[in-house]
């Protein structure tokens, strides 16, 4: 079973080959190359000239780097911490050094002291080693799982009773179906306190979502209809639990059950390119009514993924003149992880 | 306690199951409390319009329903001058359930207990009708808005007006009249409480006329110095003109605008 464990962030030496980890580097090594900038030059005047510049050496070097490292992640991470960062500082200083010779073999030189590029790089990369392992220690796994805990997602008590009074009623005159729904409710209820921790496959999250579908049906009877669409998606996918429950709860509880006529929940999954999207979609009902609370569910989500994915997932939101849609974007590499 | 008659009953749920739980536990006590279901409603606008036509006793009323629920019923039947006890289920509803326990107002909790339910009901009929302000109050906080409907009593009859529908309210001497697109209705009710009520719909033009601001179509500077009005404002659907004070000029061409 694939858990939180294998999140990119608990490693103090980062996973490279990680986007929210590039960005991070990307755009930490450019606001140093702003700093120094601003440092080095006299007036704002020459301030963006003197950036520009910067970046012209930083940029190449900036990329190669990446990209060795991200080659080079595994074998990194299998040495000791502080020799495995050791040796990112002098692949850095290194290539920082090599760039700097290559330049002025071209003649670009400008005959400065030839220890300053790779004296440089190594302050550079120091100080973002150095963000990356205090956040690694801050996302630490006990941590991680113990935020995850807080967060993990609530079944409205409001279903819970609604349902348990559906059940009453059916046990007299439908025995059978009475039975069927407390089993959909127990496997519900197992779910919601399972160790957030643990990934459950995509498959599992959906069988699970058409229960909880069944559940709302005995209540509401024809006011909720269901719309699965489900492409060609990798049914295997570890995604972390609880994703979708939440998302369909909120659709049926702000989008049906206020209106007399009931209406269409539509669920598609789909997956493009490497990306797997979850939209769920629900009729809006006239407006300001049971607005709030919506973004309890939603804002938990966010958090949630925030700390299983990092930057590589997000959660969208369009809220239309009739129609509301919830998005989850999840990262889907059959070989990641 | 000995009856003379069995109870008339009305169950207004917006879930089948709920009233056919509720009708089964009415059954259970039958021997101690004579009861009989006259009626099911799907919500309290359904309701209404049975308890219109039909004599009824008591309404077991759910809160959290489509259309209209059950607190904005209760006071649309408070407005009767005989009104029917109303007795409140629900699932989960916090902060109903405290304003209830707070005003002593009946309500039951579900999955309802029948013990629960028969104490209810052998002294519903000497409860008093909970107070308006107050279910005003509760049902406004529950949910988050204004009512969906108000009443009108014509000749005895409960008319309901949907709140989505009225273009603008105008108060005279005594009484405050809505006007929809069809018609005029007289409503018992203060413009302030209105304003306070429906602020997101509706904006003050003038000191007796409330407006919907989708209504709004344009303004006509008043010719001269009409003593009346500053200017005029003319609406989407009716040739009316309503006045504008000098005072909510400026606000009233914003919210068209907006």
């Amino acid at each position: 079973m694939t858990s939180i464990r294998h999140f990119p962030a608990t490693h103090p030496l980062p996973d490279w080959r990680n986007f929210g980890v590039m960005l991070r580097v990307l755009l930490g090594v450019n606001v140093l190359a702003l700093a120094v900038a601003f440092l080095l030059s006299p007036g704002p005047a020459e301030w963006l000239a003197r950036y520009v510049e910067t970046a012209a050496l930083v940029e190449p070097l900036l990329l190669l780097a990446l990209g060795l490292l991200a080659g080079l992640r595994n074998p990194l991470r299998a040495l000791p911490l502080r020799l495995g960062q050791a040796c990112v500082i002098a692949l850095v200083a290194g290539l920082a050094y090599g760039q700097h010779l290559f330049w002025q073999s071209l003649g670009f030189g400008d005959g400065a002291n030839p220890l300053r590029p790779p004296v440089i790089a190594a302050a550079a990369s120091i100080v973002l080693l150095g963000y990356f392992e205090l956040r690694a220690r801050a996302f630490s796994p006990a941590q991680t799982e113990a935020r995850l805990a807080a967060l993990n997602a609530r079944i409205r008590p409001h279903f819970l009773f609604n349902s348990l009074n559906a059940v009453l009623s059916l046990i007299r005159a439908r025995p059978q179906q009475a039975e069927a729904a407390l089993e959909s409710l127990s496997d519900l209820f197992r779910a919601a306190m399972r160790d957030p921790a643990e990934l459950i496959s995509l498959a599992d999250e959906i069988a699970l979502g058409k229960q909880y579908l069944e559940l709302e049906k005995l209540r509401l009877g024809e006011r909720l209809a269901v719309d699965w669409q489900i492409g060609a998606v990798f049914m295997g996918l570890p995604i972390p639990p609880l994703m979708l429950q939440p998302l369909l709860e909120n659709a049926v509880y702000h989008g049906i059950e206020p209106a007399s006529e009931g209406g269409i929940v539509r669920i598609v999954i789909e997956q493009r390119g490497e990306e797997l999207i979850i939209a769920i979609a629900n009729p809006t009902v006239a407006a300001g009514q049971h607005a709030s609370g919506n973004q309890i569910a939603v804002a938990n989500i966010r958090e949630r993924l925030a700390l299983y994915y990092d930057l590589e997932a997000r959660l969208e939101i369009e809220a239309g003149e009739d129609n509301y849609e919830v998005r989850i974007i999840l990262p889907c590499r059959k070989t990641s992880r | 306690m000995p009856q003379d008659k069995p109870l008339k009953i009305l169950l207004v749920d917006d879930e089948p199951l709920a009233r056919s739980r509720l009708r089964e536990l009415l059954g259970d006590i039958a021997i101690q409390f004579a009861s009989e279901v006259v009626g099911e409603a799907g919500n309290g606008i359904a309701a209404l319009e049975f308890i219109r036509e039909n004599p009824v006793d008591v309404v077991l009323a759910d809160i959290r329903m489509p259309g209209m629920d059950g607190i904005e019923l209760a006071g649309h039947l408070g407005a009767f001058p005989q009104p029917p006890a109303v007795i409140f289920t629900t699932a989960f509803d916090n902060y109903a359930v405290q304003a209830f326990d707070l005003n002593a107002v009946d309500y039951l909790l579900k999955p309802v207990r029948t013990q629960r339910l028969l104490t209810a009901l052998q002294k519903v009929t000497a409860t008093p009708h909970p107070d308006s302000a107050v279910l005003a109050d509760i049902g406004r906080k529950a949910r988050g808005g204004g009512r969906t409907h108000l009443s009108c009593h014509e000749r005895g009859r409960l008319l309901l007006v949907p709140v989505a529908e009225v273009l603008y309210f105008k108060a005279d001497l005594k009484y405050v009249t809505a006007r929809t697109v069809d018609r005029e209705y007289l409503l018992d009710e203060a413009l302030t409480h209105l304003e306070e009520e429906f602020a997101d719909r509706f904006m003050r033009l003038h000191r007796a006329v409330l407006v919907a601001k989708t209504a709004l179509a344009g303004f006509e500077k008043a010719a001269g110095d009409d003593a009346e009005a500053y200017g005029w404002a003319l609406l989407r659907g009716v040739p009316d003109k309503l006045p504008v004070s000098r005072r909510q000029w400026a606000p009233a061409k914003a919210a068209a605008a907006g």
